[in-house]
């Protein structure tokens, strides 16, 4: 070492001071207050958490947006429309299927000449150009037959022997990582473990965005011996994939905490049976299980749990009665705000029959009525209020909540459905300033019967955390339109699902059993987690489902003897008790119909092969129906966005995001 | 004596205890490379605040193969980055070396030449050498300083050439 370099180094270890002793204490004290409370929140994580603390620093680290550069951009738009070309074409006619594959193969050329960054952002908006096809053939099934339940739809059958799989497949070389639960060794150099997420890279963070969202852990790995039974509640949220999208479409890649899976997965429509098509014929809805092999690992399978909801009749529903609460504030002043919300409702107004009655209430400066209620069948009354209203005025909110409330409860008649639709770009200033008294008077009022949806507009101050916990505890539906045509999706398609519940407080409980199942991991809603005891606790909320709702969630196992377990058997721990039983688990559902105080239960065993049909007879490595292929890929496509979260490797996320495979 | 890594274990699956005792045992490193990086007592104080309210949220990420030491100076170079851009952001003019707030506080004449002697030292450097030369004296092998700051170990070696040729330049020009 220099002379010089000793120097410094000796006056910098004299300047450097002795920490004040009282910042230490109450430095310490304040980090283990902390410590506790967020091992508090764990415990009793559910979906009705307030959004969890976080301080300055943290939310510094979280942001992150990244801007594309526009020759970057470009390519990718252009390559965007490739692929949906691509994506589309052989959906339409089995004829054009054999060109598929071969022209899929020639996309992820183009795509290689890019930045990775832009590859992730282009793959992940092409899924959605890409499965808008089962969107509209779900709404042309139903529109078909309006009156009858969603028939269960044939599968697409489609001979997988030509496409690429096996080559498309094949992983990379395993990086070992490691995952740990408790204190217990870590076995490495399994394929592809699964990793806890990596401290936050420091990020910048664009100025004048207060968006925030709900932070939650991805749910760790369980093992069945010490832990067999998952809980959770249903989430029909669709907000997070809208939020992603509009995100790539603005080239920005997403912030880790706007990837929920489960409210990617359960965006899109699935050919779930309806419960009409079996024997529980007249119940709400419908479980079905299916076990599938795990693309990217032959150790493990993938438990698919899809939930449809019945579809009553749509002339025999209920009259509605709706007040949309609006926020008028200067900033909803935004073509993609005020104007795109007034051609929503104007949407919406076509679908409601004569009997249902609309009102309408302004929040900004002053709270407002824009609208007395009025029968939507006073068309021209309601657009004209629709059309006066303008955005522009001050901050003070005022009592816009208790207002909307209150006309809801005026307009309530026997028998018919009372939903307040907030509608806003993230101004809370509702007339209830302190959260917890906010959701308090919205659960006040959900039992007393009227629901709360939020309907998201823009992005810049969205508030999803606040939007999430607002609708969950109203028994809604939190959605976020940014076109006319997730306007459309929302608003107009799932009119009855959306306003129309038909099944309140879905939990879900899966028992494992430790004879057949080593370990799992239950994939997404992880801001739905219940506690084990509140599954028969009536008195605990849980998500809603609405008519024709659907709700997919996808468990990873691992099968007691696989090689690809990651948590070694306990030495000095019991057995599990063996059993004969060949089930993997069982599937417990609870719910309760709209109205009544005790829940009903339904259970369905989880059998090894399930409903799973071979395809085409064909040995490939994927056999997995299409629902569940979907549903994977889907959830592969948000994992590009949180990698480091994931059991697959990249090439794999590729492969089931883009790739030439066919769901069949 | 149980290590500092088993302690973030236990800490990260949610052992009170463990955290505790883990925080009291590394808070005087953690303020002591705080006020190495920033050069100002109050900022230290301040960037030692805000990354022990989030230590419980970033030990959940800890790596069970890391080496705490490295994984905790990472959280507080990262923390120190993350406050100085901020403190830009807010056009607050960032104190630090440059303030004379240290020189002051010394009494002894000889003290008070040496900390000035190391205020401008510090000051010459560019923030990302500064770094380096910080971790570097920790001490911290390069490969370890490398792995913190996210750069090659060739890099750590030349910034610290670097350091060294600007010290010597330095005090050539001192004579």
């Amino acid at each position: 070492m220099s002379d010089e370099l000793d120097k410094l180094a000796k006056a910098l270890r004299a300047a450097t001071p002795t920490p004040d002793a009282g910042h230490k204490a109450a430095n310490i004290a304040a980090a283990k207050k902390i410590f506790a409370d967020a091992q508090g929140y764990h415990d009793s994580a559910r979906h009705t958490l307030e959004r969890p603390k976080r301080s300055v620093f943290q939310r510094g680290l979280t942001a992150m947006l990244n801007t594309l550069s526009p020759r970057a951009a470009l390519g990718a738009t252009t390559a965007i429309a490739l692929i949906g070309v691509v994506m589309i074409l052989p959906t339409l006619d089995r004829d054009v299927l054999t060109v598929g594959p071969r022209s899929v193969q020639e996309v992820p050329k183009t795509v290689s000449d890019m930045d990775a960054p832009v590859e992730e952002a282009l793959i992940a908006s092409d899924v959605d150009t890409a499965v808008t096809r089962p969107q509209v053939f779900f709404n042309g099934a139903r529109d078909g037959a309006a009156s009858a339940p969603p028939a269960p739809m044939a599968e697409p059958t489609i001979d997988m022997a030509d496409a690429p799989i096996g080559g498309l497949l094949s992983m990379e070389a395993p990086t070992p990582r490691s995952y740990s639960t408790g204190l217990a060794r870590t076995k490495q150099g399994v394929n592809d473990m699964y990793v806890r997420p990596a401290p936050d890279p420091v990020t910048s963070v664009p100025e004048g965005d207060t968006e925030a969202f709900p932070e939650a852990e991805t749910n760790p790995l369980k093992v069945t011996a010490q832990s067999p039974v998952s809980t959770f509640s249903i989430d029909v949220d669709t907000a997070g994939w809208s939020v992603l999208r509009n995100m790539l479409e603005n080239g920005q890649l997403p912030q880790k905490d706007t990837v929920r899976i489960e409210e990617m997965v359960n965006y899109f429509p699935y050919d779930y049976a309806g419960p009409d098509a079996g024997p529980d014929s007249g119940a709400a809805f419908r479980a079905g299980v299916m076990v599938a092999e795990t693309p990217w690992n032959a150790g493990t399978r993938l438990v698919h749990i899809g939930i449809q909801g019945a579809l009553p009749e749509v002339d025999e529903r209920p009259a509605l009665n709706l007040v949309f609460l609006v926020d008028v504030s200067g900033s909803m002043n935004h073509p993609n705000k005020l104007p795109l919300l007034k051609q929503s409702l104007r949407l919406m107004l076509g679908e409601l029959r004569p009997e249902d009655k609309v009102a309408i209430v302004t929040y900004a400066g002053s709270a407002g009525v824009a609208l007395e209620p009025t029968k939507a069948a006073e068309r021209e009354t309601i657009l004209a209020a629709l059309e006066g209203l303008g955005a522009g005025g001050g901050t003070a909110g005022a009592q816009g909540i208790e207002t909307a409330y209150a006309m809801a409860e005026k307009m309530q008649g026997e028998g018919e459905i009372n939903r307040v639709l907030l509608a806003t770009d993230g101004d809370f200033n509702i007339g209830i300033h302190d959260p917890d008294a906010l959701r308090d008077f919205i659960e006040v009022k959900r039992d007393s019967g009227t629901y709360l949806s939020v309907l998201g507009f823009g992005r810049g101050n969205l508030d999803d955390t606040t939007m999430q916990t607002l609708a969950q505890n109203g028994n809604g539906q939190a959605a976020y339109i940014d076109t006319l045509s997730e306007a459309q999706k929302v608003l107009v398609d799932q009119l009855t699902g959306a306003l129309f519940p038909i099944a309140d407080d879905v939990k879900i409980q899966v028992e494992f059993n430790p004879a057949q199942i080593a370990e799992y991991r239950l994939i997404g809603y992880e801001t739905r987690a219940l506690r084990r005891e509140d599954f028969n606790n009536d008195k605990v909320d849980a998500g809603d489902i609405g008519a024709g709702h659907q709700v997919t969630a996808i468990y990873e196992v691992t099968p007691v003897g696989s090689d690809a377990r990651l948590t070694d058997p306990l030495r000095y721990g019991a057995e599990p008790a063996a059993n004969d039983s060949d089930e993997l688990g069982l599937l417990r559902l609870r719910y309760k119909a709209p109205g009544e105080d005790s829940s009903r239960l339904i259970e369905t065993p989880i059998v090894a092969g399930g409903s799973q049909r071979p395809i085409c007879g064909s040995p490939l490595p994927l056999p997995v129906s299409g629902n569940c292929c979907a549903a994977v890929r889907i959830w592969a496509t948000g994992a590009l966005a949180t990698p480091s979260h994931w059991p697959m490797g990249p090439k794999v996320r590729m492969t089931l995001a883009i790739g030439p495979k066919r769901c069949g | 004596m149980v290590s500092d890594e088993t302690l973030a274990l236990a800490a990260s699956e949610g052992d009170r205890e463990a955290f505790s005792q883990l925080l009291s045992r590394v808070y005087d490193r953690v303020f002591a490379l705080a006020f190495r990086l920033t050069g100002s007592r109050a900022e230290a104080e301040d960037l030692t605040q805000d990354i022990c309210a989030a230590l419980p949220a970033k030990l959940r990420g800890f790596d069970a193969r890391a080496r705490l030491t490295t994984w905790l100076y990472r959280v507080v170079v990262n923390a120190a980055h993350d406050r100085r851009r901020r403190a830009a952001s807010h056009a607050r003019a960032a104190v630090g070396w440059g303030d004379v707030e240290l020189a002051r506080r010394a009494e002894a004449d000889e003290t008070r030449d040496q900390l000035g002697w190391l205020a401008e030292a510090m000051l010459d450097l560019p923030e990302d050498l500064r770094e380096t030369l910080v971790l570097v004296l920790e001490p911290l092998t390069h490969a370890e300083v490398a792995e913190i700051q996210g750069i090659s170990e060739g890099t750590v070696s030349w910034r610290m050439s670097e350091i060294r040729k600007r010290l010597k330049a330095r005090s050539e020009a001192e004579r």
